[in-house]
């Protein structure tokens, strides 16, 4: 079996006597379209944040292409490849969108460190962050200040910020949420057209998203994982329907 | 051996009365910053409020000692309630700095406002008769004004952690200070919560000030000179809670005593290392939240 | 403008005007041009003219520690008040070469930014606020109880600054005010070039969302320590310049007085913009000249009145009301 992108063996997190992750078994093979689904409070975000290292688990590892990063930080982990976007836009709101992105490009290719020259005359740093921007279809705006944007490019901002530190794992926090239906699609487009080599875990709440964009998807309810298979063994899944139907109910 | 002794007990208690000032003072602090997130650095000025009031409502019109410390309480609680309505509401929630420098703006101003209607002479207390000289507790004597002092301290304070776990009030405080918008989804008013524990806090502020007079003394820059103190009792106890400034104050007040009596060529430089590193060990304070 | 032009003039039209922001506009040369002038128009204000360039120097670089990384400190005369005792040490016991004396007093205030930031910029928020004060606080009480040294509350006595390339100190305040208006345009340098760095763009980011910032793999604890370190060394510059110019180190420049005065000038002028500190210290500094002469106890009280003010209507200090009154201008053109 080949090594996978990402993988997490028997990973537990507990705040007091609230269990909030379970012995989560999960891997992530290279070039993955992986979605993560589960009700609400089931542990979604919580696990993302206990795979990038926001938080500490209580127990288990944290595989990153076969390396133990289980002790490692956050700012590490993403040296690694390992790259995450948020459900709730956290830009840089007060700057453009073009410096959003040449701080992570910045970062990435070590010209943060640097005291001296003017930002400006890293031109690399700036044409990259350009690129992306267009690649995405929204260099249209690259000057305008973040929090002037509609939310839908702001989220793909989000993506956009996220592919500048040339992830090799790269976790999707609901992608479309908060977003109108309208300008849903652009970012589906966008998705679909991540590179190949990039494995790629979505979290989402939407399920037509989920089904036309994963080739895997896995179940989390109350912190533990309750199955995982192809999009039909999913649909299939007399419990899996039990958990969104018994949602479906409460609500 | 008996001279250690004989130390340790005067340390205890005058670190004792010390530790009732500041946490009377402290407290309401403590819960502002804990209940509304709101950084006020002006604290002290109602501490000085109630002292100017109550010494001046007995050396210049001869009221008697517990109508001049209830008139100075009172006096603080009036002033707070237009002050929180008007200003301070503005900020809750907001940008910490804003908060800030408000109040440190606000403690300047009554730095000038004290001088002017005061002078710049710290105000003379005279302890009332009754409570004047020594009293005898069997195998010493203390001075009679700090024994009340540690006294009615304790009372209050216990008056206080009741009032907190027993009542509707106290309840409600708890809650909010545990979550917010929870509480207020649960029908609790914060706004007419807030403004009643900011006066409330206020008031024992000046309660502290008042009785505390011969301790720290009531001049026009109280507010600043002692922000160092009350700001470490707070951070150190926890911010929000009612019991963890009272065991800061108690662990400050004892130490910064012992300090200053054993090794006076320090001063309270002890008091702000150990402060370092009590903080840099439990950011949140020993009873905080985390 | 809604001409199309071809994509890649788009492209490169867009990359340039980003990449030219950091390039010197001539406003910027304005205070010092305003700096010439006064020492023509003003030649009996001298004296206070160093000083007021001094402090400038001060508030620029507690703009970048709080304007730029976000870091708010009620503690910054630490570093300042750190720099003045060296500098005064060093003249009090027998080298007074001014120049070499900034040197030093720098390397010490940085050595105190560097231990003290290494322990409280684990903190965050309002622990990290109390803990400025309280290490600030801890200098203030080191140099009053260590009399021997510092000379306690009567301050320091028998400084003895030799001449600055040749120029010796004068009564009328001649040679403080070059020297201090060179030591500032140098610092300046140094802060307008790592603000405009991709380093201090990396700061913009820390201030602006943090937790965005740990995401992109930034060390945002390091990058946070170096611009302390750096803030501190400048802040001791300064404090070295005031005590080499007056020729006196007193307590008062580790106190709280003096930590809350550098806060209020930049406050005034308006923070993370560079330039509030050259608008803030002028405004305050000459006003408090003129209220010191009339009632020093009434300075107290409108100096908050104007913080409160500030806070409440004009959040962003002079600059920021400058700003705003600009652009109500270009949208009437």
């Amino acid at each position: 079996m080949s090594e996978a992108a990402l993988e997490t063996k028997a990973l537990s997190m507990s705040f007091g006597a609230l269990r909030v992750a379970n012995a989560i078994d999960f891997r992530l093979e290279p070039g993955a379209r992986h979605a993560l689904i589960g009700p609400n409070g089931a542990g979604k975000t919580t696990f993302v944040n206990l795979v990038t290292g926001a938080l500490s688990p209580s127990d288990g590892r944290i595989l990153l292409a076969g390396s133990d990063v289980t002790g490692l930080g956050q700012a590490h982990r993403v040296k690694r490849g390992l790259v995450r976007t948020f459900q709730i836009t956290a830009l840089f709101r007060g700057l453009t969108m073009i410096e959003n992105v040449t701080l992570a490009v910045a970062e990435r290719l070590g010209a943060a460190r640097d005291l001296i020259r003017p930002a400006g005359s890293r031109r690399a740093v700036i044409e990259e962050a350009y690129a992306l921007l267009d690649r995405l279809g929204i260099a249209d705006e690259a000057l305008r200040p973040v929090r002037e944007l509609a939310y839908g490019r702001q989220r793909l901002v989000e993506i956009a910020v996220a592919l500048g530190l040339d992830p090799k794992v790269l976790l999707l926090d609901e992608p479309a949420a908060g977003v109108p239906s309208a300008e849903t699609g652009t970012i589906i487009d966008v998705i679909e057209r991540l590179p190949p080599d990039i494995a790629v875990l979505i979290i989402e709440h939407d399920m037509d998203l989920v089904f036309r964009l994963a080739q895997r998807i896995t179940v989390l309810v109350q912190g533990a994982v309750l199955v995982e298979g192809s999009p039909a063994e999913i649909a299939a899944d007399a419990r899996v329907r039990e958990v969104y139907l018994g949602e479906r109910e409460h609500q | 051996m008996a001279d250690a002794l004989a130390a340790t007990i005067s340390i205890t208690f005058h670190g004792l009365a010390f530790a009732m000032v500041l946490y009377l003072v402290s407290v309401g602090l403590s819960v502002t910053m804990g209940l509304m997130g709101f950084v006020n650095l002006a604290h002290g000025v109602f501490a000085a409020l109630g002292g100017y009031i109550t010494t001046s409502l007995m050396a210049s019109m001869g009221v008697p000692f517990a109508p001049a410390i209830v008139g100075g309480v009172v006096v603080a609680m009036a002033v707070s309630v237009p002050l929180e309505r008007v200003l301070y509401r503005r900020f809750y929630g907001g940008d910490e700095l804003d908060q800030v420098l408000l109040t440190v703006g606000l403690a300047f101003m009554s730095v000038a406002a004290a001088k002017f209607l005061w002078g710049p002479l710290a105000q003379p207390f005279h302890p009332p008769p009754a409570l004047s000289g020594q009293i005898s507790l069997g195998f010493r004597e203390f001075p009679t004004y700090r024994s009340f002092l540690i006294a009615s301290g304790a009372v209050l304070v216990t008056l206080l952690w009741l009032g907190l776990e027993r009542t509707q009030f106290g309840a409600q405080i708890r809650a909010a200070v545990d979550n917010r918008r929870m509480a207020q989804s649960v029908g609790i008013n914060t706004s007419q919560l807030f403004t009643l524990t900011f006066a409330l806090g206020s008031g024992l502020a000046a309660l502290g000030g008042a009785l505390g007079a011969e301790i720290l003394a009531i001049e026009p820059a109280y507010a600043l000179e002692h922000l160092i103190y009350f700001v470490i009792v707070v951070s150190v106890g926890g911010l929000g809670s009612i019991r963890g400034p009272f065991f800061a104050a108690l662990l400050i007040g004892v130490s910064d005593t012992g300090f200053k009596y054993l090794l006076p060529e320090f001063g309270a430089f002890f008091i702000y290392a150990l402060t370092l590193v009590i903080l840099l060990w439990r950011p949140q304070g020993l009873f905080g939240h985390a | 403008m809604t001409v199309a032009l071809p994509r890649s003039a788009d492209a490169a039209a867009t990359i340039d005007a980003f990449a030219r922001r950091h390039r010197l506009r001539a406003a910027e040369a304005v205070p010092w041009v305003v700096a010439l002038a006064a020492y023509v128009v003003f030649p009996d204000y001298l004296a206070l003219g160093a000083q007021i360039l001094a402090t400038t120097l001060f508030a620029l670089s507690l703009d970048l520690i709080l304007g730029y990384a976000g870091i708010v400190t009620l503690g910054h005369a630490a570093f300042f008040g750190t720099g003045a005792y060296i500098a005064g040490l060093l003249a009090a016991h027998g080298w007074g070469e001014p120049i070499t004396g900034l040197f030093a007093a720098a390397a010490a205030a940085a050595l105190v930014g560097f231990v003290s930031g290494a322990v409280v910029l684990r903190t965050q928020g309002l622990t990290l606020l109390m803990l400025t004060l309280v290490v600030a606080t801890m200098l203030y009480e080191a140099a009053n109880k260590a009399t021997a040294i510092t000379g306690g509350a009567d301050g320091l006595s028998g400084m003895d600054v030799w001449t600055v390339l040749g120029f010796r100190f004068d009564l009328f305040g001649i040679v403080a005010y070059w020297y201090c208006l060179a030591a500032l345009f140098v610092c300046w340098i140094i802060a307008r070039l790592i603000v405009h760095s991709p380093f201090g763009r990396s700061l913009t980011g820390i201030r602006e969302n943090e937790r965005r910032m740990h995401a992109i793999g930034s060390p945002v604890y390091y990058r946070r320590l170096t611009i302390y370190t750096i803030a501190a060394a400048l802040a001791g510059v300064s404090g070295a310049l005031v005590s080499q110019t007056t020729q006196f180190v007193g307590l008062g420049v580790l106190s709280f007085d003096r930590s809350g005065a550098v806060l209020i000038m930049l406050i005034v002028g308006g923070v993370g913009r560079l330039y509030g500190a050259f608008i803030g210290v002028p405004l305050y500094m000459i006003l408090q000249d003129r209220f010191a002469a009339v009632d020093p106890v009434y300075w107290y009280f409108w100096i908050g009145g104007l913080l409160v003010m500030v806070v409440v209507f004009a959040p962003g200090g002079a600059f920021g009301l400058g700003e705003r009154l600009i652009r109500k201008w270009r949208r009437r053109a």
